[in-house]
């Protein structure tokens, strides 16, 4: 197994400056379960990447290997040219340069939307406050709430909240965005709003890895289509071939299953 | 407006008079079930059958003002003030030379006056860090004296209030950071840090603070090289402190628990590291759920000052059992622990609705989300 990845590595980063997330042969286990087999996936900047598959697949957990959230035992992440190891220096480098949207959006309760903003920033970046602040209220803008800053979050309805949340790590701004299920927690017409945030994010560039099912999403602005199975990456393409012309039967099955309604 | 089938359905609307009013009110919450009324009209018989008596014990017949023993003493004679307006100073001040107790007085009165201040968060800042700086040497130079004219009055002789207060405000303020870090150490990913804090809180909460103290005053002085003393009323802070410490840890454990995860996911996806996760995200949140907790151990911590007589430290109520031993004034010991159980009230009170207060300012509106 360890060989095999090796083998891979040098085709992999070949290409210098261009791919910014790198998972080589990465394996995890929770306990005796083995979640996530022999995952290599190489993100290139400005890509935007999809990731769907039944509950349990390890899609969720895939991604939030990429910000050191979960730990791997076997293979290789670099993000940004930074090896995810044990090292605290490197995982605290990396998370700050990748963004994370949650699906239970995950602010924190005790603190003013525009204070949810500006924390990060000014503590980790060290950003003096007042410009801290600009960035903050210049990114509510952008996801079309900046007249919520003063409120707290527990103020806000689910779909503000997420777009708060987005706009929370755009104020980091992050070299990479991950979107785990953003949108698995909200009410129909509050997941149109977030969407749209998304959408106009991936316009501008931004390189995304979203875990969703919204189909129309992964059409609209996806490179890049990836399935998972059991751990596994079972199928990945471009998304009208993916949705066009699936060539797994488990691809298929789930395909059916999910849009079917 | 004037359309008379519409007054007439409006009036219809009104809910009928026994529901309403004084009269609604005492027939939906005293006499609503055959065995609510009867607890009703047991309790206001039991009111009746005591309240009039304890007045009369407590203010009518009492004895009042600069009165002999002898006047208590009398047939049908109530509460015996008198005794309180003897012997106060001695309960209040201990065994503070008679003479200087101006001394503590004042020093009580900065004190509580800097801790009123210190509870409005608005004034939080350099200034009363400064207030801190220069009230806190103040008080422990009236208290000790032997500077500026003032006669030195070892802290042996220290008691009443003053050692009650100070025992158990120094022994909070130092004992819930070390209680914070005890907490985050149980739930800290590193095994030694973590065997460490368990093993600390399981020992001192597993032992009665009497036993601790004792051992800080008669078993710790054992270990010290000869010729080496350290101050008995140090010895009984430093155990106070190291016990409230083990239980604060608990309590903050479980407002730390009751943290959603993803809260932690969300700082550290940010890169905060752990300390600004803890000090920003955390603790802030933590700390706020634990205040009903929190204030319960800071009561009990206030009362539990009392044991220091164990090592012969005499508190406010030992200073009031010292009141009692005057052979002329023998046996009027419901007055004193009266006395000292409305000095312990107000305190005690006076935290709880502080902790309401604070728990409804730092309330952020609504519900957090799981």
């Amino acid at each position: 197994m360890s060989l095999s990845s090796l083998d891979k590595s040098p085709t992999e980063e070949a290409a210098p400056g261009k791919a910014i997330v790198q998972m080589v042969g990465v394996e995890k286990w929770f306990g005796d379960f083995h979640v996530l087999k022999d995952i290599d996936l190489v993100v290139d900047q400005g890509e935007k990447i999809v990731i769907c598959g039944p509950s349990g697949s390890g899609k969720s957990t895939m991604i939030r290997c990429i910000n050191a959230l979960e730990e791997y035992q076997r293979g290789r992440i670099i993000v940004d040219g930074v090896p995810l190891t044990q090292n605290l220096k490197n995982i605290e480098t990396v998370r700050s340069e990748v963004g994370m949207v949650f699906q239970q959006f995950n602010l924190f309760p005790h603190l003013t939307v525009l204070e949810n903003l500006t924390l990060a920033p000014i503590w980790v970046r060290k950003v003096p406050k007042r410009e801290a602040e600009e960035t903050a209220m210049y990114f509510l803008q952008r996801v079309k709430i900046p007249e919520q800053a003063k409120k707290y979050p527990g103020q806000l309805s689910g779909g503000q909240q997420q777009r708060v949340a987005i706009a929370r790590s755009l104020c980091m701004r992050p070299k990479v965005m991950l979107f785990d299920e953003p949108t698995s927690a909200l009410d129909p017409e509050m997941i149109k709003e977030v969407l749209e945030v998304m959408i106009e994010l991936a316009q501008d560039g931004m390189t995304m890895l979203v875990v969703t099912h919204e189909m129309g999403f992964a059409r609209t602005v996806a490179n890049r289509v990836i399935f998972m199975d059991e751990g596994r990456i079972v199928e990945q393409n471009a998304p009208e071939a993916f949705f066009n012309n699936p060539k797994s039967d488990r691809t298929k099955l789930f395909l059916s299953q999910i849009l079917a309604h | 407006m004037t359309d008379p089938t519409l007054t007439a359905a409006a009036d219809e609307q009104r809910p009928p008079f026994w529901r309403t009013g004084a009269a609604g009110w005492v027939r939906t919450n005293l006499f609503n079930t055959w065995y609510n009324a009867v607890l009703t009209v047991l309790i206001l018989w039991g009111a009746v059958a005591v309240i009039p008596p304890m007045m009369d014990w407590l203010i009518l017949n009492a004895v009042w003002g600069d009165v002999g023993p002898d006047a208590c003493r009398e047939a049908g004679a109530g509460a015996c003030w008198s005794f309180i307006h003897e012997k106060y100073r001695l309960i209040l001040f201990g065994l503070y030379p008679f003479d200087e107790q101006w001394r503590p007085l004042v020093g009580l009165v900065v004190f509580i006056a800097l801790l009123g201040v210190t509870m409005r968060r608005q004034l939080w800042g350099r200034p009363l860090a400064l207030a801190w700086a220069v009230g806190a040497p103040a008080i422990l130079i009236l208290m000790y004296g032997g500077v500026f004219g003032l006669t030195y009055v070892p802290n042996t002789n220290w008691g009443g209030l003053p050692l009650t207060l100070g025992l158990s405000v120094v022994g909070l303020v130092v004992a819930f950071p070390l209680g914070i870090l005890l907490a985050l150490g149980r739930r800290s990913e590193m095994p030694i840090v973590r065997s460490l804090s368990v093993v600390y809180i399981e020992l001192i909460r597993g032992v009665p603070l009497i036993t601790i103290l004792f051992m800080a005053s008669v078993l710790f002085p054992l270990f010290l090289p000869s010729g080496v003393t350290i101050d008995k009323l140090l010895r009984a802070q430093v155990g106070m402190i190291l016990f409230a410490a083990a239980y604060l840890a608990e309590v903050v454990r479980g407002g730390l628990q009751a943290i959603p995860k993803g809260q932690y996911e969300a700082a550290d996806s940010l890169g905060l590291g752990y300390w600004r996760k803890m000090r920003l995200i955390i603790l802030p949140q933590a700390l706020r759920i634990s205040i009903p907790p929190l204030v319960n151990t800071f009561i009990g911590f206030f009362k539990d000052t009392t044991l220091v007589i164990i090592i012969g430290l005499f508190d406010l109520l030992n200073s009031a059992k010292t009141a009692l031993t005057d052979r002329a004034w023998a046996g009027f010991y419901i007055e004193a622990y009266l006395f000292c159980a409305i000095i312990y009230f107000i305190f005690c009170y006076s935290m709880s609705r502080y902790s309401q207060n604070l728990e409804a300012k730092l309330e952020t509106g609504h519900k957090r989300r799981r």
